[in-house]
């Protein structure tokens, strides 16, 4: 389909965009790779006055490591973001995500700050950005102000960002030098909206026992959902922890349910691939260390 | 900054496979509908309209990049690649051959975006795995083929190159 007509705004900085979103709020949506606001428009599920355009404004595409964290442009592709040295060394949980997100094809163009703002509940950009304690920067005509991630993500595609708000960029905390990671996800195919995705970030002390765990699963509930592991602090990684992390992890969730699964298939995609990333994520911590 | 009303035509100009072209959109006009019906590079083909199937996929500044969820007015001064580019003087590139000798198109519906996909991870991927041909290829939906027969001519295509 074609999308009903709208006003185009090229900003050519980061004031431009604001100043029009001061003017038009919800009348506005900021378009950057377009991957998920292109089809939103051309299939009239949103029929904005007004696209506002920032693929064009300068600087907005940097990966910047700043002392504890690293801060990558809104307008940033996931190609940029996978290719990056910086991110490949300080955000190990992102690179190992970024090739779960769309296809070759959608991640030349689409960008990390669009997935954030658009927040689909099994994207998987969110789902990282949550399990790593970072940060959304906003900023608008009043004020610029930082959200944490848990905070931001609210419901459906919906997110703490105003009307007048637009996305510059994210901050991620650099991973601890001995930390593990991995990503996991189930899809209809590779590439596809997830079922279900598991993050984790696990760190092990001297005598191989969990001394930090970070662990949150996407496409189950409407947002990101991080779960709370302080139970399992000092214990080693084996079959009954994980059995039991993965028992108390599912226990508060309020899984979707759509065409494509049940809640029960998701709350035992969820058990499987805790799991899996649990396990994966404190190998690579056992090569870290040594 | 650059504003244009919701039913303003605006000039666009940017360069399509090396030759300066100019046509006219207003704001809604997807850059496949811009490249097919104002340039008449019918090579793209309109498949989704939402970035799944990637029958219009061309190489954007390089790279290989959905036209149907990108704007016109977005493109003005973008380099532009699409199948027409690929032969030279009539001659079949070393990949159009390829797919030729495997079979790997029946309608040929999919094939012009494929065809793009591939270019542009040669580029990044000379020697592909086949699971890295996969991969990439998951960005296209064929209805015809089955696939096997596009990642043979892929991977032939990337050992004919590197033997050349």
């Amino acid at each position: 389909m074609k999308p009903a007509r709208f006003d185009y705004y090229r900003a050519g900085s980061i004031a431009d965009a604001t100043g029009v979103l001061a003017e038009l709020g919800e009348d506005a949506a900021v378009l950057a790779g377009g991957l998920s606001l292109g089809p939103m428009l051309n299939l009239r599920l949103v029929r904005p006055r007004a696209v506002i355009d920032i693929t064009r404004v300068p600087r907005l595409d940097t990966v910047e490591l700043r002392n504890g964290s690293v801060a990558t442009g809104a307008a940033l592709t996931q190609t940029d973001a996978l290719e990056s040295d910086v991110v490949r060394r300080e955000i190990p949980l992102l690179a190992l995500a970024l090739p779960w997100v769309g296809h070759f094809q959608t991640r030349n163009r689409g960008t990390l700050g669009g997935s954030v703002a658009h927040a689909d509940p099994s994207a998987e950009i969110p789902l990282c950005l949550v399990v790593s304690g970072g940060t959304i920067v906003l900023r608008s005509q009043r004020r610029e102000r930082r959200v944490r991630a848990e905070k931001f993500f609210l419901g459906m595609l919906t997110t703490a960002r105003q009307p007048d708000e637009l996305v510059v960029g994210l901050e991620w905390p650099r991973a601890p030098a001995d930390a593990g990671h991995a990503f996991e996800e189930v899809a209809q195919r590779h590439g596809d909206f997830a079922i279900c995705a598991a993050a984790c970030r696990i760190r092990l002390d001297g005598g191989d026992r969990i001394a930090s765990l970070d662990l949150g699963l996407g496409g189950v509930e409407s947002r990101p959902a991080p779960v709370d592991t302080a139970a399992f602090l000092g214990r080693p990684v084996d079959a009954s922890m994980v059995q039991e992390l993965g028992d108390q992890a599912v226990r508060p969730l309020a899984p979707l349910e759509d065409h494509v699964a049940t809640a029960d298939y998701r709350l035992a995609l969820a058990r499987v691939l805790i799991s899996r990333v649990v396990h994966d994520a404190a190998a690579d911590a056992r090569t870290r260390r040594t | 900054m650059l504003h244009v009303k919701a039913d303003e035509r605006r000039r666009i100009e940017l360069t399509v496979n090396g030759r300066r072209r100019v046509g006219h959109a207003e704001p809604r006009m997807l850059l496949t509908d811009f490249l097919r019906h104002e340039l008449q590079v019918l090579g793209v083909h309109v498949g989704c309209e939402h970035g799944v199937c990637g029958a219009c996929t061309i190489l954007r500044d390089g790279r290989a990049v959905r036209s149907c969820t990108q704007y016109a007015v977005q493109a003005d001064g973008a380099q532009i690649s699409t199948v027409e580019g690929l032969a030279h003087e009539g001659k079949l590139n070393v990949l159009q051959r390829a797919f030729t000798r495997h079979h790997a198109l029946q309608c040929g519906f999919c094939t012009a975006g494929i065809l793009m996909s591939a270019t542009h991870f040669l580029t990044t991927t000379p020697r592909p795995t086949e699971a890295q041909v996969r991969d990439m290829l998951s960005g296209h939906i064929c209805r015809c083929t089955g696939y096997a027969p596009i990642v043979a001519a892929i991977l032939d295509a990337a050992q004919t190159a590197g033997d050349t």
